[in-house]
């Protein structure tokens, strides 16, 4: 099953994986907050339809998404 | 079974968290660095030489030896580290402020000595760490904090296209200029910058790439509205390319 570690700790809130995926399955965490103080992105499949194409992970600029598994 | 397509470097030092701003490419650009030196496997005989600015973090992130120049002298640091052992991997990391500005002298005569080493500048139009004053690749027009009403000719001059320049020189093997505005130039980046390497460990000359790189902070933008401004101005101007690569030219 495709899916993405998010690393919360290193996220710093620019979501540009949130207009990168495709199947539009990042979004905005509405509570949590890491360490720095950002609302962080959340992984949210329940149709399991993430395609591990790695864009979110490659545009990442702060390995915040840390791992992309396909298949 | 599902097989792991994106992992996080193993150059890259454990638990390092990139020290700059939020949706700055120059993240990416450490990440496709450090992707480059691990595939070709030459991260225990490489040398970094770092210049000054935003760049200088880079031996914060991937672990390697690594040695700071002053302001500019990045290139001519890795000549005598080139010279004084030929068989190390040497590049030099720095920013358009650092390489095309006080460093230009350097990187132009590197390239005409073709010296075989890799410099990899990062294109922002504005000196970053400093807070966003004019530097040599500021566009026409372009506001920054010591140019309130934009670059203008008459008293500013024109931006340098570096990739062209060193493409001049007739010791250069390769010179090429890459985005990272989208996912795809991304790829084309990292495809340079391992080539750009692979020039360096076949000895034949001095090779450079230039990256088109973001400053949401100083340009007073959001990461999103920083790419459009990417694709929509700077890559008007400064035309992503390979500019000379002899490895196809001797075929």
């Amino acid at each position: 099953m495709s899916h993405i570690v998010v690393d919360e700790n290193r996220c710093k809130a620019c979501y540009l994986c949130v207009k990168e995926c495709p199947k539009h399955l990042i979004k905005v965490s509405k509570d949590k907050v890491n360490k720095l103080g950002n609302s962080v992105v959340e992984f949210d499949d329940p149709n399991h339809e993430c395609l591990g194409c790695a864009m979110c992970a490659t545009r990442c600029p702060d390995l915040a998404i840390s791992e992309v598994y396909r298949g | 079974m599902a097989t792991q397509v994106f992992k996080i470097p193993n150059t890259i030092k454990k638990d390092a968290k990139f020290t700059f701003c939020p949706g700055c490419d120059h993240g990416v650009a450490v990440r496709l660095v450090a992707e480059c030196l691990e595939e070709l496997g030459v991260i225990d005989n490489t040398i970094a030489v770092c210049g000054i600015g935003c760049s200088v973090t880079i031996y914060d992130f991937i672990d390697m030896d690594a040695l700071e120049a002053p302001h500019g002298r990045s290139v001519a640091e890795a000549t005598g580290v080139k010279r004084a052992k030929p068989d190390k991997f040497v590049f030099t990391y720095s920013g358009d402020g650092d390489y095309a500005s006080i460093g230009l002298a350097e990187g132009m005569h590197a390239a005409l000595r073709g010296e075989k080493i890799t410099s990899i500048c990062i294109n922002n139009t504005t000196y970053g760490m400093t807070g966003g004053q004019l530097g040599p690749t500021t566009m026409l027009g372009q506001v920054t904090t010591t140019s309130p009403t934009g670059r203008n000719i008459e008293y500013y001059g024109y931006p340098i296209k570096l990739a062209e320049h060193i493409a001049l020189c007739d010791g250069t093997a390769f010179s090429a200029r890459v985005s990272l505005d989208t996912v795809a130039n991304i790829k084309k980046a990292k495809q340079a910058i391992k080539k750009a390497f692979e020039v360096q460990l076949k000895g034949l000359g001095y090779s450079f790439v230039e990256i088109l790189s973001t400053c949401p902070t100083n340009w007073r933008m959001t990461p999103d509205k920083a790419h459009e401004r990417v694709q929509n101005e700077m890559m008007q101007v400064f035309k992503p390319g390979i500019y000379k690569d002899v490895t196809v030219e001797n075929v």
